[in-house]
């Protein structure tokens, strides 16, 4: 069943609101609620296997999984994947912002090596 | 001349001013919350005492043992009540938009029942507060305060800032939620319960990002 339907509103009315004509469906998500659930379940695991937390492989595989998890949501969830463009830059500005100057700042303090994030 | 269903804000890009202020607040949240996020990250591993997130800790003046602070199993399951509560807002959102569509099945009826994802997302978003309330309780019981090391102080800090936006997004879906039992949310409602739903999204990306940042990251 398609979600996208605003019977009051013209289509004039749905755009000068900011309201998106696409829509996942409802079963979109319940898959999107599917596999976030697994992504955090192989989070959990991983953190619980010891030869993979001593190895170099382990922060960036659960930064890889948390930033996946972030996209989705923001994606489907939030409907920036439909969103007007104006959306997406007022939201991805900030946060790249923010994240070179979590970088710059790891790499100050000499918390970074080579994409390590020290204990 | 007609009355117009809905009260338009116009701004010149022909968006409304609501959405892109919601989003603008975001992204200055997400300034404010990475900053949070930074301040923990700078000062990890620089506690002098005890208690640690990851590992035991013997205090060598009283011989107290403490044990590793952080609760995984509890911490997860509480990231999956969240999670769901994203599930149940946007299934709400998605049930106040299709109101007064037919619905011909028991399914329909409940996907549509924008009274009832409203509900679940507050509940869940109750329970999320209740888990973190045990965690603070059994941390201060444990030892660690936000006086204890840098650790209690930049941990209590950025939890407890997420703590705050949960509440607040909480009592938003409740407010929202007695509007619905009063005199009913339709597709007219529709922006409004996108603005809460976005808000409600955003605190549960940033818990996504504290879960694997403060929790799971030795």
């Amino acid at each position: 069943m398609d979600s996208t339907h605003h019977s009051n509103l013209t289509a004039a009315e749905e755009h000068a609101a900011g309201i998106e004509h696409e829509h996942p469906t409802w079963a979109t998500y319940w898959k999107v609620a599917v596999i976030l659930t697994i992504i955090t379940a192989c989070e959990v695991w991983v953190y619980y296997i010891p030869a993979f937390v001593g190895s170099r492989a382990f922060v960036p595989t659960l930064l890889a999984m948390s930033a996946l998890k972030f996209a989705i949501v923001v994606l489907f969830y939030m409907h920036l994947r439909y969103d007007n463009r104006l959306f997406k830059v007022l939201f991805t500005g900030p946060l790249i912002v923010a994240i070179i100057t979590l970088i710059a700042l790891m790499f100050l303090f000499g918390h970074m090596h080579l994409g390590h994030v020290g204990a | 001349m007609s009355a117009p269903t809905v009260s338009h804000h116009y701004t010149t890009t022909g968006l409304d001013n609501r959405k892109i202020a919601i989003w603008a607040f975001i992204g200055s949240e997400c300034m404010l919350f990475v900053s949070l996020i930074s301040t923990y990250l700078i000062y990890k591993g620089r506690s002098v005492v005890g208690p640690f997130p990851h590992q035991p800790w013997v205090d060598p003046g009283t011989g107290q043992h403490f044990k590793a602070i952080l609760n995984i199993p509890v911490t997860s399951a509480s990231t999956f009540v969240l999670l769901m509560s994203s599930l149940a807002m946007v299934l709400a959102l998605a049930a106040v938009e299709n109101k007064g569509k037919p619905q011909r099945t028991l399914g329909d009826k409940i996907l549509g029942s924008s009274k009832l994802w409203l509900f679940m997302t507050a509940l869940l978003g109750a329970t999320f507060l209740g888990f973190q309330a045990y965690e603070f309780t059994s941390f201060v019981h444990e030892g660690l305060t936000i006086k204890t090391n840098l650790f209690g102080s930049t941990f209590f800090t950025l939890t407890g800032f997420h703590g705050a936006h949960v509440t607040a997004g909480v009592i938003w879906l409740l407010s929202m939620l007695m509007i619905d039992f009063k005199r009913g949310l339709g597709p007219e409602d529709a922006l409004n319960v996108d603005i809460m739903a976005l808000y409600w999204h955003f605190v549960d990306v940033v818990w996504i990002a504290i879960f694997t940042l403060v929790y799971l990251i030795r």
